[in-house]
């Protein structure tokens, strides 16, 4: 189900207030009942995208689960933020275990609700990149071929970041991180490398597979409630960045969420049962690669001490690449 | 109802008898007979609205245990050897969230070289993960333990390990006395969790503890394991009581009274040993035998009652760390400060057997003070030898 754009925006950034909508377009964050499922007073840095996108996804699923959610979480970030013992701002029940088991705990807890004769709680999973895609792969993947009911929401901030910014499988080309360092004939992380999480989730032929970022927030919460629609295995890639990580001014965690998207480097779609299903396309004629960039100190290197444009056009390709494959390309006349 | 049957059967059928909610597994021999006799039992709706999962590793089985079991549900899973390895970071996690999960380990050796035969040392690699360890003497006790270890586990809010030895006891076939579903049923009460997952009552559960915080979850951890071994004898005699036949818990001694000299040892060995004790006594020995059931905690004080006053102790060690001594005499050695000699006698690793000749060898090498305080038994030398000369 995506979502009916909405008719009034400020122009430039795309966002609308949600003053702006009409009441049942409003986010859940506008309604005084939201579950307030991650409260404030918890520990993110300044800017964290991640904070921003779990609070919406917490609270939008707790919203479709009548407030029967249960929360699965990987050692990460968004654990440590949010529980330094005795505090705690998850206002669900939850729980965490290993940075690498948080699929499989998750579907504990749902063959514990079947076998309580539960049909009402649901279960959410949650992880950042290295949790979902590289330590916690295999979890994930039996999570998803036994097509358990189980949310899994994947914060992608495209490294390791609460251990100090080092590569993961999902870090792009070029990006510097502590472990790919910006030296040598080919500073920061290889070309070539890096999984295609989500379209590797759609292979499972699970219900319901969508990325999302956390520059479109009505998306995302529409793209939590399609998935908390379905039962069985789902899964939701969301694009958060890191100041930390990224090298970005905190102010701009959003605005870099929305240039990935209008440059194609992060195309928005929908799979279910493996198929590709929906595609956002952009709004207006894609944004070159280098404004994304740019602001953002892990990709210095392309830009100091002079332009780097080989490197620039091998990550334009990228972005061209996805526009030709998901069909990203702007209406006519826009 | 006393029937002949395989050890594994028998440990599935009392295991369905205590009601699990979920069943996870990933198969591992000698493990496998175990959990194909509850994938069996599920399926035909006993017991209830139980959950058997097939999970694509030991890490994802004992993952799942983790969250059924935080959410209220009676969680069991099996392994061995490699697996148990595999989800050794899941182990310190279950014991660590106090999270009552039952799991049998079909003892077996670990790799390299890869062996699939029985050793202890798989569950004794992990001796110091906070879960308790039960070792089962045969396949009667094998099964009367799990039910003992469900109660003790949901008592104390500990995970506990019944561990048996893998095909000596998984895949013997003997006489089970197996208790009836009513027996199970007036021993073992519904689980009543101490914290759960419930959205009307949230919880937070595995937060991050710091430097302020964490020895003293550290010491309430370890004067809970010792509340562990107050309850486990009590609970195993209710049990006993109910079933009509003794089940030791945390030691079994045999003709060890007035004998100057104790072996002790885990597992199905034990039995040999019994024997081996009464030829030897036969023989005028003065000897008597210790079986070791409760690993974890280990009950020193069990273990220096049953050996004041004898001249030597010889413990049977079924696993060894490389470099150093065996790793339950040497706990037996610190429950014993000034006490007799201890003797660590390897014997019995991947699957060789323990025999009775060999153990009375033993034994009489120790009565004329010629046994060293660590050996290997029945030690092949011109292997040795041959392996030595050929690097």
């Amino acid at each position: 189900m995506t979502t009916q754009r909405l008719k009034f925006y400020q122009v430039g950034s795309f966002a609308v207030g949600n003053r702006l909508a009409a009441p049942d377009q409003r986010t859940v964050q506008a309604r005084p009942d939201r579950a307030n499922a991650l409260t404030s007073g918890h520990r993110a840095c300044r800017g964290c995208g991640e904070a921003l996108g779990a609070r919406f996804v917490q609270d939008a699923a707790a919203r479709a689960a009548e407030g029967r959610l249960i929360s699965v979480n990987a050692t990460g970030c968004l654990e440590v933020f949010s529980t330094p013992f005795p505090e705690t701002a998850w206002q669900v029940p939850w729980i965490h275990s290993l940075f690498g088991n948080a699929p499989s705990v998750a579907s504990g807890v749902a063959y514990a609700l079947r076998a309580k004769g539960d049909t009402r709680t649901r279960v959410l999973g949650q992880g950042g990149d290295g949790g979902t895609v590289d330590i916690g792969f295999a979890s994930l993947s039996g999570m998803f071929e036994r097509n358990d009911d189980v949310l899994f929401v994947c914060y992608d901030n495209q490294g390791y970041m609460n251990t100090g910014v080092q590569r993961s499988g999902a870090t792009p080309p070029a990006a510097r991180t502590a472990t790919t360092p910006a030296l040598g004939p080919t500073p920061g992380n290889p070309f070539g490398q890096g999984k295609d999480a989500p379209r590797i989730a759609a292979a499972h032929r699970i219900p319901y597979v969508a990325t999302a970022t956390i520059a479109d927030l009505h998306d995302l919460e529409d793209k939590v409630a399609a998935a908390m629609a379905l039962h069985g295995a789902r899964y939701l890639h969301v694009l958060v960045p890191c100041p930390l990580g990224w090298g970005s001014a905190s102010a701009e965690t959003v605005k870099l969420a929305r240039l990935a998207v209008d440059t194609a480097l992060f195309p928005l779609y929908e799979a279910r049962g493996g198929e590709v299903t929906a595609v956002t396309r952009l709004r207006r004629q894609p944004v070159p690669v280098e404004q994304y960039l740019r602001p953002q100190k892990r990709y210095r290197h392309l830009f100091e001490p002079g332009i780097d444009t080989a490197t620039l056009d091998r990550i334009q390709l990228i972005a061209d690449a996805n526009i030709a494959e998901y069909g990203l390309a702007p209406e006519e006349g826009s | 109802m006393c029937e002949q049957i395989e050890g594994s059967q028998a440990m599935a059928r009392v295991v369905a008898a205590c009601r699990p909610d979920v069943v996870c597994a990933y198969p591992i021999s000698p493990q496998t007979h175990i959990v194909e006799a509850l994938a069996a039992m599920v399926r035909a709706g006993r017991p209830g609205r139980a959950q058997f999962v097939n999970v694509e590793s030991e890490m994802a089985a004992l993952s799942v245990a983790i969250g059924a079991s935080a959410t209220g549900a009676r969680a069991y899973t099996a392994t061995a050897s490699q697996g148990l390895l595999y989800m050794a970071e899941a182990l310190y996690n279950a014991a660590g969230l106090g999270l009552p999960i039952v799991m049998t380990v079909a003892n077996r050796a670990i790799g390299a070289p890869i062996n699939i035969w029985n050793d202890h040392s798989d569950s004794i690699s992990q001796r110091d993960s906070g879960w308790i360890q039960l070792y089962a003497l045969d396949n009667q006790h094998a099964a009367d333990l799990h039910p003992v270890a469900f109660r003790l586990a949901e008592e104390v809010s500990l995970p506990v390990m019944v561990c048996v030895d893998g095909f000596v006891l998984t895949h013997a076939v003997e006489p089970v006395d197996l208790a009836e579903q009513a027996q199970v049923d007036a021993f073992l009460p519904p689980f009543a969790p101490r914290q759960v997952l419930d959205p009307d009552d949230p919880i937070t559960i595995g937060a991050m503890v710091g430097p302020e915080a964490f020895t003293e979850v550290r010491f309430l951890a370890h004067e809970n394991a010792k509340r562990a071994l107050d309850r486990l004898p009590v609970l195993a005699a209710d049990y006993a009581a109910i079933v009509g036949r003794t089940v030791p818990a945390i030691v079994d001694s045999y003709r060890s009274e007035d004998a100057e000299m104790l072996v002790i040892a885990m597992g199905s060995v034990v039995g040999t040993l019994k024997d081996a004790v009464d030829e030897l006594r036969d023989d005028g020995a003065d000897v008597g035998a210790l079986g070791l059931v409760a690993y974890r905690p280990f009950p020193f004080e069990t273990i220096r009652a049953a050996a004041a006053g004898r001249s030597r102790v010889i413990v049977l060690e079924r696993a060894q760390p490389a470099g150093s001594t065996g790793v339950v005499g040497a706990e037996v050695r610190s429950a014993l400060p000034g006490g007799p000699p201890v003797h660590s006698v390897v014997a019995g690793l991947g699957g060789r057997p323990v025999t009775r000749s060999s153990l009375k060898t033993v034994i009489t090498a120790a009565q004329r003070g010629e046994l060293p305080e660590l050996s290997f038994m029945d030690l092949d030398t011109g292997l040795v030898e041959a392996a030595r000369s050929a690097t």
